[in-house]
């Protein structure tokens, strides 16, 4: 339970997704022009990523990697079936995301049409393929988790998008030299949040 | 004054529309308004006259701020000649302290002014005050002993990407200061880290932080006085709790820093230290932070300058009352917290204002919200009672 928390803590502050690592950044500087759809996309990346990851889990432990498949017979025991891994990950990902789209088509017609075409996106969206890549290198001890783990990374995807969402609410009013406005001091922005995230390496848990 | 104002008057017109130097009009204001209180009057709607202007804001800060630059510049002395066992006096002290500190601030001032007026020439707009107070602060939050070189680069970058970027003074997300400090801290760890923050090692002995790094027992610590009045080795502004104190009475006094959130990043630092003391007997009993008394948090380190000046920040703080309460718990908290469980940085104050710097807007936002929903149930229900 303890180790479950750590890891909880660890996806959403030390190895931030954004700050840590800098993946999925693709959306994250187009979506977040205001705090309100950000919020959906993260709801939605969180969600994404919950379910992926621990389903990723169960395929590559039971299915793919080295020696898994001996639960059907011990001849298996030689098969190493990893070489599927990226396309079946992508597979379960990409199946998942239409999934989260037609729930948010049915259920929340105003954010779909806010999110546009990164709804779908989401299926290539790296934060999402990141973390069921870093679930197999990291080899978790069990279902629950890799679950903690894909919550985790997206709580602190959801956190950094909706906090740069807010600051380029409140720098709308700001005099931003013409050649910067727009994704120039989106960038600029990013960094300056990187730095002050950067408080929480090292952080042992 | 006289004679200023009538040689101001008499070159006026070079600097106004059509005059040969129309183009240095707003160096020009900058330094006329810097001597008299300027006499602009607004054209439409109605405006409140005050004299209470941004700078005379900044110039209360200032005014705040230099008993502790007097008092770091003579700890820097003392500290340093403690350090080599040599007996000196008061202005040996001084001197010492000062020969050390003063370069750093002509710097700080000269490569940041430098560029807010290069900036306010080409952009158009008028020099502001803000970096009076930061580049007052850049000096209190270095080691005293670090090359001028790199104060130049610092300043630099956080006057250009931490302020001109988003339009100058009063649109910044970070304190300007702190990303000074941030961006040494990050660019030149090997000069910075480690037992090394916020510390004056090559001139005195280790720092309070310092010497928990390294988990020396809690008997090796000066004495709580000493800690409060300052007779520690520190950078140039930490030090002494006492004066820091003052300096924050003076602000809230005249209302330029928020006392919510002062006493809120208080409040928060104490809170989590005391939660330390109880759990560290049974989560991590070899971790010496744990067992430190709780108020030492709050004298040690730059736990206390933090809070008064640089948590206080009017531009880059919450906005909102109840922000203002939730961001100054969230940086006591963060700052205990990144101090006890981060072995990389002792001191967790610069970073977690940053940090919170960077969620102010969102803080905001909610309260905003939060406000709107609450009057607009209230609405509906006082729309039920009279239909």
């Amino acid at each position: 339970m303890e180790n479950m928390i750590s890891i909880f803590v660890r996806a959403i502050f030390v190895d931030n997704m954004i700050f840590a690592y800098f993946l999925g950044m693709c959306s994250y500087l187009a979506v977040s022009k205001t705090v309100k759809t950000s919020v959906g996309l993260g709801i939605a990346v969180v969600f994404v990523l919950g379910i992926t990851v621990p389903v990723n889990y169960l395929i590559d432990n039971y299915l793919l990697k080295a020696g898994a498949l001996t639960w059907i017979s011990s001849s298996f025991a030689d098969v190493d079936l990893g070489f599927l891994s990226f396309i079946t990950f992508i597979a379960v990902i990409a199946s998942i995301v239409q999934l989260v789209e037609m729930v948010v088509e049915k259920y929340a017609p105003a954010l779909y049409n806010s999110l546009g075409i990164f709804l779908p996106l989401i299926a290539v969206n790296c934060a999402v393929l990141g973390g069921s890549l870093f679930m197999q290198e990291r080899e978790y001890a069990n279902i629950g988790e890799a679950t903690m783990f894909g919550l985790g990374s997206g709580v602190g995807w959801l956190l950094a998008i909706v906090g740069i969402a807010a600051i380029r609410e409140k720098i709308r009013y700001s005099q931003v030299p013409a050649p910067l406005r727009g994704l120039g001091i989106t960038f600029i922005v990013a960094g300056l949040m990187g730095i002050a995230f950067m408080s929480f390496m090292g952080i042992k848990l | 004054m006289n004679a200023i104002r009538k040689y101001l008057d008499k070159i006026k017109p070079n600097f106004q529309k059509g005059g040969k130097l129309e183009y240095l009009h707003s160096t020009f204001d900058a330094f006329e308004t810097f001597l008299f209180v300027p006499n602009k009057t607004t054209f439409s709607g109605s405006h409140i006259r005050d004299y209470m202007d941004m700078k005379r804001t900044m110039s209360m800060v200032v005014l705040a701020l230099i008993p502790i630059l007097l008092f770091g510049m003579w700890n820097v002395g003392y500290q340093h000649f403690i350090a080599n066992s040599v007996e000196s006096g008061f202005w040996a002290n001084m001197l010492f302290g000062a020969r050390k500190v003063l370069p750093i601030l002509i710097v700080s001032y000269v490569v940041g002014l430098g560029i807010e007026f290069a900036f306010a020439q080409i952009r158009g707009h008028e020099v502001n005050e803000g970096f009076l107070v930061t580049g007052f602060l850049i000096p209190l939050i270095v080691p005293p002993d670090i090359p001028l070189w790199m104060v130049a680069l610092a300043t630099a970058f956080a006057v250009i990407f931490g302020k001109e970027v988003f339009g100058g003074t009063g649109m910044n997300i970070l304190n300007p200061a702190l990303t000074a400090r941030a961006f040494l801290f990050f660019a030149y760890p090997q000069d910075m880290s480690g037992e090394k923050v916020w510390v004056a090692d090559a001139l005195s002995g280790a720092t309070p932080l310092g010497k928990l790094m390294v988990n020396e027992p809690l008997a090796s610590l000066p004495s709580p006085s000493d800690m409060f009045f300052g007779f520690i080795p520190g950078s140039v502004g930490e030090t002494s709790t006492l004066l820091i104190l003052l300096g924050g009475l003076f602000l809230i006094y005249t209302g330029i820093a928020s006392w919510k959130i002062i006493i809120s990043v208080f409040a928060g630092g104490y809170a989590l230290a005391l939660l330390f003391n109880f759990l560290g007997p049974i989560i991590a009993p070899e971790n010496v932070y744990m067992a430190m008394p709780a108020y030492y948090h709050l004298i040690i380190g730059g736990f206390a300058f933090g809070a008064v000046y640089m948590a206080t920040d009017p531009v880059t703080a919450a906005q909102t009352n109840r922000g203002k309460w939730i961001y100054g718990l969230l940086i006591g908290i963060l700052a205990v917290l990144i101090r006890v469980l981060n072995p990389a940085y002792p001191e967790g104050m610069m970073l977690a204002i940053l940090l919170m710097n960077v969620f102010a807007p969102l803080i905001d936002y909610y309260v905003v919200k939060a406000n709107i929903n609450k009057r607009l149930k209230r609405f509906q229900k006082t729309q039920l009672a009279t239909t």
